[in-house]
């Protein structure tokens, strides 16, 4: 029974990217395959997901639009958050039911496996309670959100990489809270190549999505 | 009639919130079809349909929040 699969899209168009995982949802839900990563970068684009509130966008649609960041409400889970070029975005579409059928359970997953990824670049990141996500401090590193239908999940999880793309985060009020954002190459103070910290998801999904497809 | 019933979602998830029906009352479903969906904590989640049939009463409303075993609906099935 096939265990897993790849695919790095690359910078690619968020819709490109959701359409994809669709493609994929599909290619899960006939198959014995059990589990399948998405991996890619964004151009800037805004997404609102389930829990998102009119409130949670600092500027109108239209202008934040005109400065080249794309909005697009999405069927995820949680609020608001924005995806840019600096920024690696991995969608692990699972079939729960190999896992376990627990929808906090797998974010809590998502969450420990990103802080597995991170301590690869010695940085000392937390869970924290009630606030899903991965967190240095007071600041977020890491962004999750996800859709199930079927027992199958898609969206998935996005870490910050450079600093540079934390300017996006401005435009909104990440999952409709005032909270500070941060970046590996923020913590670490140098420049991480992006490709690094893809490969570094790349090996760790491989070990740790073994755990459970 | 048919209930359905907000399942299981996980350990220590008491309740969910309505996101949204894909289907009013008086709508005719089949089973396995999307029917509602809920949100809890930040995932989505979609119930689908445990038949076929005409909704005959839908007992939440969007942003409604339903504890897990409540009847969510009832289906007359065909």
């Amino acid at each position: 029974m096939a265990a897993n699969q790849i695919y790095d899209l690359g910078l690619t168009e968020y819709y490109k990217a959701w359409d994809f995982q669709k493609v994929i949802f599909e290619k899960i839900k006939k198959s014995s395959l059990k589990s399948a990563l998405i991996i890619c970068q964004h151009y800037p684009v805004i997404t609102l997901g389930r829990n998102a509130k009119k409130e949670s966008l600092r500027f109108t649609e239209a202008q934040i639009k005109k400065k080249g960041v794309d909005v697009f409400p999405v069927d995820r889970g949680g609020g608001v958050t924005y995806h840019g070029p600096g920024q690696i975005v991995a969608y692990p579409i699972c079939q729960l039911s190999y896992f376990k059928k627990d929808l906090h359970y797998f974010l809590r997953f998502l969450e420990d496996f990103v802080i597995g990824v991170l301590s690869e670049f010695k940085i000392a990141c937390e869970k924290r309670p009630g606030l899903t996500g991965v967190w240095v401090k007071n600041r977020k590193i890491a962004s999750m959100g996800i859709a199930v239908r079927n027992w199958i999940s898609y969206h998935g999880l996005a870490v910050n990489v450079k600093k540079s793309d934390l300017e996006g985060f401005s435009l909104i009020r990440p999952c409709g809270m005032d909270v500070e954002m941060t970046s590996i190459e923020s913590i670490v103070g140098r420049d991480i190549p992006l490709e690094e910290v893809k490969q570094t998801i790349i090996r760790r999904w491989k070990n740790d999505q073994s755990s459970f497809a | 009639m048919t209930k359905v019933l907000l399942p299981e979602l996980g350990n220590g998830i008491e309740k969910a919130t309505v996101s949204f029906w894909f289907f009013k009352e008086g709508d005719t479903v089949k089973e396995k079809q999307d029917l509602v969906e809920f949100t809890t904590d930040k995932a989505a989640f979609n119930l689908p349909s445990p038949c076929s049939g005409v909704i005959a009463e839908i007992f939440f409303k969007e942003g409604d929040s339903v504890r897990v075993g409540e009847v969510l609906a009832l289906i007359r099935e065909q």
